[in-house]
């Protein structure tokens, strides 16, 4: 067969390297205890990942995961523990998923959303940590957006209000945080964030 | 192992398309010699496909494919209702998308659409179809098989169902044709649409049969080709082919059935065999013989598709991550399927071109992709 028929693989040479061959899998033989954990995602909505650390003085020397998804899912959970390795705690939860894609070299735009839930599970994990060792978060506030610039509501409140159960429907929302009740503007974005924090919680 | 999505194109027709472009590029609406050649040619094929569909030849229009033939039917049938010939279109909640975006239109459109259930195994619930139907419905449109599950309706029995309260009947066929008989005579249909290379021949060319009499109106205006039901100029060479596979698939109907069966019982019972906690969807005895759906619990179909392909075997999946949205296949959720079953359900959908030794291999080379997925999953 001549040369232009040859056909190209979905995603990057990265992307495959980390999806046939995943680093830092977490075992389930192996006994490996972190110091603290995080989880987001569900089965019934495709993805699912659990993200281990083990943390010497606020370093992330170790990390383990296990995910349940795509292979752009599985590809960037592992590109991920692999960029989280070594950097403290303030490094590690301020990892986007922008960061994560192209250290992969790019996913197809479809696939983005696939990507979201590494660095979420891995947050989880830091929050769990300091919460466990009863050490101030101050993380958490300083990767906060304003989606609602009327009513100051941002992303966090957002996804915090859904992970709960608070917040089940737009309805609910609006009326815990009075999003969208100024100009208006906000509307959308906050629709679309809310389904996108329901996928990625299990809610939908 | 994904002839549901497409087949390769017989010898027989490659050569008979290879021959016809070259040979016959008269247009075959015209009256010279050149074009007469060509629409020998067409009309060649008219006669095996309607052989093959156990109907009259000037009842065959040909088309690009299922697709514009599902959204002509669909079309005449919102003629219908505008002219006041009835209220409703009754169809179902597995058809292919085609008719299920088409539904979307029509209602927007505000057409009045209902959509039957389906049970656990794929199978339209006949006493819920009953209900949906009145005097009020012009149209029934049920798919004889389907191509994920390979689930198979009673066609001729809806059919029936459908003529009693005076609608006319609709079955996209696409997935049915050379797998088991179809047939318009038998089934006392008004309208069917399949597809050339969903059965060895080439793409981007189809079937509409209507039998004749009942409501028409063109999809594509433009000419009087087809006597006025289809505008374009004839893609001669591609209905040629299109005979050709016709004739094949007649031919060898028997034969094929009964080995494409064996080789799906051979590859569900391996897989059964190699892969614990694995789930068939559909329904067992009333299958396309050729398709194969199972889930395997706590693997993404997606990674399982991929992995798959490493070692060059090419299936689908049911799974979102394969087709960007969010959502899984809707035809196995219609069914009641559990969602996480869903994304992780494969389908394999054998053809004539594919050996035993193609379904050892899968059966080989299975199991340890299943286990590699489920080691790194959460559950």
């Amino acid at each position: 067969m001549s040369d232009s028929f040859m056909a190209t693989w979905v995603y990057t040479d990265t992307v495959k390297d980390h999806f046939i061959n995943p680093r830092n899998i977490w075992k389930k033989d192996e006994n490996w205890e972190p110091d603290a954990y995080g989880e987001v995602g569900s089965l019934a909505c495709g993805d699912q990942m659990r993200v281990g650390i083990k943390v010497r003085n606020g370093i992330i020397y170790d990390i383990r995961w296990l995910t349940y998804g795509c292979a752009s899912a599985i590809a960037s959970t592992s590109m991920m523990s692999e960029m989280v390795k070594g950097m403290d705690l303030e490094q590690a939860y301020h990892i986007t998923p922008d960061m994560i894609t192209t250290a992969l070299g790019g996913l197809p735009e479809h696939k983005f959303h696939c990507s979201v839930l590494g660095d979420k599970a891995l947050r989880a994990a830091i929050d769990s940590y300091l919460e466990k060792n009863n050490l101030p978060n101050p993380y958490k506030a300083s990767t906060a957006t304003v989606v609602c610039e009327c009513r100051g509501v941002t992303d966090q409140q957002i996804e915090e209000l859904v992970r709960t159960d608070k917040a089940t429907t737009l309805e609910e929302l609006q009326a815990l945080t009075g999003y969208g009740t100024g100009c208006g503007k906000c509307r959308d974005k906050v629709a679309h964030l809310f389904e996108e924090m329901r996928h990625i919680y299990g809610k939908s | 192992m994904d002839n549901n999505a497409t087949t390769q194109m017989a010898p027989e027709v490659v050569q008979a398309v290879a021959q016809a472009q070259a040979e016959v590029y008269g247009n075959a609406s015209s009256m010279h010699t050149f074009g007469r050649r060509a629409a020998a040619l067409v009309e060649d094929a008219r006669s095996k496909v309607a052989s093959m569909l156990e109907c009259a030849p000037e009842e065959i229009t040909f088309t690009s494919g299922a697709s514009e033939a599902n959204n002509t039917v669909f079309s005449i049938a919102k003629m219908l209702i505008e002219q006041g010939r009835g209220k409703r279109i009754v169809t179902t909640t597995i058809e292919h998308p085609s008719i299920m975006e088409t539904v979307k239109y029509l209602r927007k459109e505000g057409i009045e659409v209902d959509q039957a259930p389906v049970d656990s195994e794929g199978r339209v619930k006949l006493e819920e179809l009953e209900k949906l139907l009145g005097p009020d419905v012009v149209l029934v449109s049920v798919m004889t098989g389907n191509n994920e599950t390979g689930s198979i309706q009673e066609i001729g029995r809806i059919s029936e169902m459908a003529h009693r309260c005076g609608a006319l009947m609709h079955t996209d066929a696409t997935q049915a044709i050379g797998k088991i008989k179809v047939s318009c005579k038998e089934w006392n249909l008004d309208y069917l649409s399949c597809s050339g290379h969903k059965f060895y021949g080439p793409k981007g060319v189809g079937v509409l049969y209507s039998r004749k009499g009942v409501p028409f109106a063109p999809f594509v205006h433009g000419g009087e080709q087809e006597h006025g039901r289809r505008a374009g100029t004839y893609n001669t060479a591609a209905i040629y082919g299109l005979g050709v596979a016709a004739e094949l698939a007649q031919k060898n109907l028997k034969e094929e059935h009964d080995r494409l069966w064996e080789m799906r019982e051979r590859l569900r019972k391996g897989i059964l065999k190699g892969v614990p906690n694995v789930v068939v969807n559909g329904c067992q005895e009333h299958c396309l013989p050729g398709t194969l759906d199972v889930s395997f619990p706590t693997a993404e179909g997606e990674s399982i598709l991929l992995l798959l392909d490493m070692y060059g075997i090419a299936v689908s999946t049911g799974s979102a991550c394969a087709t960007g949205s969010l959502e899984p296949s809707y035809v196995l959720l219609a069914g009641g399927l559990d969602v996480e079953l869903a994304h992780g359900s494969i389908r394999f959908s054998l053809g004539r071109y594919n050996t035993d030794e193609d379904v050892d291999y899968v059966i080989e080379v299975l199991p340890p992709i299943i286990k590699k997925l489920r080691d790194l999953s959460t559950r």
